[in-house]
């Protein structure tokens, strides 16, 4: 069985592909580490090899949560299953 | 089976300063700029030694040079190094730095070109590397303790595989190097930004806590000061962007998982400063991956972890530097720069002990002289850290 995203946490927001060529539409296998619990979903985008999907909806600016923790804001609304990077997610600092 | 650390040792060099090393290294040591070629004719001459050319060590002046005298007396302190030949535009400051790297009761030998010029320099430095590598390929290996080993570390080019995998695979080491008494060094100030509360509440004493927020709010002090919208694709880089990356907060999550679950800090290192006791410490430093490598040889550790996810290629001339990946892709299309390839993990294939031990496994192998990828690549990048402009 291929995993093909990782989330740290069950409370996160986002988790991370990690397989080449994911494509939208396609059923996914993911991973939840801190938990060791497997979940399904589908990609809405295609989504680069490293980058990140969301795992629920996610209103604009709220706030984005990985390993547990904030790591930043969502500058526009993005689906569960659509692809979270720049253009929709900025830092809070700086 | 899980690695008996207490047990474990390498053979290595003890130096006169009772230091272990883990290479031999004669290094030919300019003090500044004009004298790089002056090294690299030696370097050339006399086979077995090793020309460190570098950009800077003119018209600095307070702090800034007080720190480009303490890394350069600092990597000729370390213990990897055999034996340094310095070599200046005149005599005053190759002398100060050899004075410096002589206390630590290593040969050395300091020449200053004018006067002499470049030819009669490069001869009479000649002659002393001479007598150098000879002297060095006479010492023999000894037997130490694996306590012995000092281990630095510093990530880069990092993508979201270094926080699921890499990162944490140093950082399953690093708990086992701390519980072992081995003396540890990470870094990167502006790079636990989003993380600095996680590693404040890591910090051993008040006192130490005290003084890392103290080197943490003064480099966001220099960052506010200079900041463009997005830090110029500096933080997180065009790289980690690439890599699936998004905010300094993200990237900063991911660094921090080098420090493991267990490891407390025990110190705060300012620049190239040499640690005073064993434990983990925190080096106020730069996040370039050339830059804070160089501190790390400076201040006297003698190898490095290196997570990479999107396959930073950086060497250090006298550090052997470790790089280790989760990211298939990085791991298929560039194979020859990875050490340890812990891409197993993603898919539940390797478990993060087994990844912590693959990790110490190839640091004991290449203690005992099995030589990096970067080493075998001729990756040498010797990047010394400014503070301000020179006068």
């Amino acid at each position: 069985m291929t995993i093909h995203f990782v989330v740290h946490d069950e409370g996160d927001s986002v988790g991370v592909v990690v397989v080449e060529g994911l494509k939208a539409g396609q059923p996914l296998v993911g991973w939840i580490m801190d938990q060791d619990k497997m979940i399904e979903f589908t990609a809405v985008n295609d989504i680069p090899i490293g980058h990140k999907l969301a795992v629920r909806a996610i209103g604009k600016d709220d706030t984005i949560i990985k390993y547990g923790i904030d790591i930043g804001r969502a500058v526009a609304n993005i689906g569960a299953g659509e692809h979270a990077h720049v253009h929709n997610v900025k830092t809070k600092r700086w | 089976m899980a690695m008996d650390l207490k047990n474990a040792g390498f053979e290595g060099w003890r130096r006169e300063n009772g230091r272990m090393g883990v290479r031999n290294h004669v290094i030919i040591l300019p003090v500044d700029d004009l004298s790089n070629a002056a090294c690299e004719a030696v370097a050339n001459n006399i086979k077995g030694c090793m020309a460190i050319p570098h950009a800077y060590g003119r018209l600095q002046f307070g702090y800034d040079l007080e720190l480009h005298f303490r890394t350069l007396i600092g990597t000729g302190c370390n213990p990897n190094v055999a034996g340094v030949v310095v070599i200046g535009i005149e005599p005053g400051w190759a002398g100060k730095i050899a004075e410096g790297i002589a206390a630590s009761g290593k040969p050395v030998e300091f020449f200053g070109i004018e006067q002499h010029g470049d030819i009669n320099t490069i001869a009479r430095a000649s002659h002393a590397a001479y007598r150098m590598v000879k002297h060095a390929s006479k010492l023999k290996k000894v037997k130490a303790p694996l306590v012995e080993l000092w281990v630095s570390t510093k990530c880069g080019e990092s993508d979201t595989t270094s926080g699921l995998a890499s990162c944490p695979t140093n950082g399953n080491a690093f708990d086992k190097l701390w519980e072992n008494g081995n003396t540890l060094v990470f870094g990167e100030t502006t790079e636990l930004t989003g993380g600095e509360h996680l590693v404040a509440a890591r910090c051993r004493t008040p006192e130490i806590r005290a003084g890392f927020q103290a080197m943490f709010d003064r480099y966001q002090r220099v960052v506010e000061a200079n900041k463009t919208s997005d830090l110029s694709d500096s933080q997180p880089t065009k790289g980690n962007i690439e890599g699936g990356l998004t905010t300094i907060e993200e990237k900063a999550l991911g660094n921090i998982q080098k420090i493991g679950k267990k490891c407390l800090v025990d110190g705060v290192l300012d620049k190239a400063e040499a640690p005073t006791h064993s434990g983990l410490w925190f080096m106020d430093s730069s996040s370039a991956a050339a830059e804070m490598v160089t501190l790390c040889g400076a201040s006297g550790y003698a190898v490095h972890f290196f997570p990479t996810g999107q396959g930073n290629v950086i060497g250090n001339p006298i550090v052997p530097v470790i790089k280790i990946s989760a990211n298939p892709r990085t791991v298929r299309t560039m194979s020859e720069h990875i050490d340890v390839d812990v891409t197993g993990l993603l898919q539940k294939r390797m478990n993060m002990d087994d990844a912590g031990e693959a990790l110490l496994d190839c640091m004991l192998r290449t203690a005992e002289g099995e030589l990096t990828a970067a080493e075998l690549l001729g990756h040498r990048e010797f990047s010394l850290t400014r503070i301000y402009e020179s006068a």
